[in-house]
């Protein structure tokens, strides 16, 4: 199955949690926040979220601002 | 005398708000910022991957400052897009502060007025505390007062264009319509002398980035505007003399030497 991460393609060979995914894509600590097609996804839900094939995921972090 | 600047319940005893993109280093931002004594400040949120983890310094400049974090939804073109973003700047930032930004027009980053109106009515019912940025229209920023914004930022002129106050008309009407409603010129300040202005007119505070972080010498810069929005501040509360269309002199006219002389002498 294939997703969107911010942008760019990931193949995945099955369907995880969120939670599981963020863990194996390297994402650590507290500094970033997660939308799933679009929709806001609370921490609190990481383990819960099921991620399927064509999926887009993003995944921000603070920057600069005006 | 105590002089605050209230918004949501908070007090803040500077009228200068500042952004934190386009300085040449995070350094010159950290000192930047601590020249202009400005208490609240906006940052963003942008895509990031852990393989290119950036510089931390910006961040842990920012947890340090210990001011009021005013996440922005800049780039935002959808009500949808800026709901979701402010919760996630939410879930980040650890506030329920946002500057509510949905823009309509990408050649001059003009607020759109009804995608606005509809995210600040949303964010709002969420329990957000909504500083939107918005045009200078009266009744856009009616709107936004009804559906529970409690302060409105109004433009100047265009976001980066330095033009200052370019409609004086509507913003001396927004002044003079929502009296007691916070106001703060957001966008298009480019010199202090137009903070100064923007105070004098009885705005709140102004929020400005570009004119700081894009000067020769941005500390500087930062504190001449913390200085001019004193200023502009000082001189709103000490009332401003009406203009007149004739001269009038201000030196005594009564008892001026000479003056009898030349009136004698033409009547010779």
């Amino acid at each position: 199955m294939q997703v969107l991460i911010n942008g760019e393609t990931h193949s995945l060979e099955f369907s995880i949690k969120l939670a599981a995914l963020l863990l194996e894509l390297g994402y650590c600590g507290e500094t970033f926040a997660v939308a799933v097609n679009g929709s806001f996804v609370a921490r609190s839900e990481y383990g819960n979220t099921q991620i399927n094939n064509g999926d887009s995921l993003d995944i921000v972090a603070p920057v600069v601002g005006g | 005398m105590s002089d605050l600047l209230t918004l949501y319940g908070k007090t803040f005893s500077s009228r200068l708000l500042v952004g934190t993109a386009l300085y040449p280093s995070p350094a010159i931002m950290r000192q930047s910022v601590q020249a202009s004594a400005s208490e609240i400040i906006t940052l963003s949120l942008r895509r990031q991957n852990p393989a290119q983890q950036r510089d931390n310094s910006f961040w842990n400049y920012i947890r340090e400052f210990g001011c009021q974090l005013l996440p922005n939804t800049a780039g935002c073109k959808s009500s949808r897009e800026a709901i979701e973003l402010a919760k996630m700047s939410q879930e980040i930032f650890q506030t329920d502060w946002i500057k509510l930004e949905v823009i309509g027009d990408d050649y001059n980053l003009q607020p759109d007025p009804f995608g606005l109106v509809e995210a600040a009515r949303e964010l709002v019912q969420l329990g957000f505390k909504v500083l939107p940025y918005c045009t200078d229209d009266l009744v856009l920023c009616r709107k936004l007062l009804d559906v529970g914004c409690e302060v409105l930022m109004p433009w100047g002129a265009p976001i980066g264009t330095g033009q200052g106050l370019l409609n004086k008309y509507n913003l001396q009407t927004l002044r003079d319509r929502l009296s007691d409603v916070p106001l703060i010129i957001d966008a298009g300040i480019g010199a202090p002398s137009q903070a100064t202005e923007a105070l004098e007119m009885g705005f709140d505070a102004v929020l400005l980035n570009t004119a700081i972080a894009k000067a020769q010498d941005p500390v500087r810069m930062a504190q001449a505007f913390k200085l001019a929005v004193e200023s502009g501040r000082i001189a709103f509360n000490s009332g401003l003399m009406l203009r007149r269309q004739t001269a009038s002199p201000s030196t005594p006219t009564l008892d001026m030497p000479f003056w009898q002389q030349a009136e004698s002498m033409l009547q010779e």
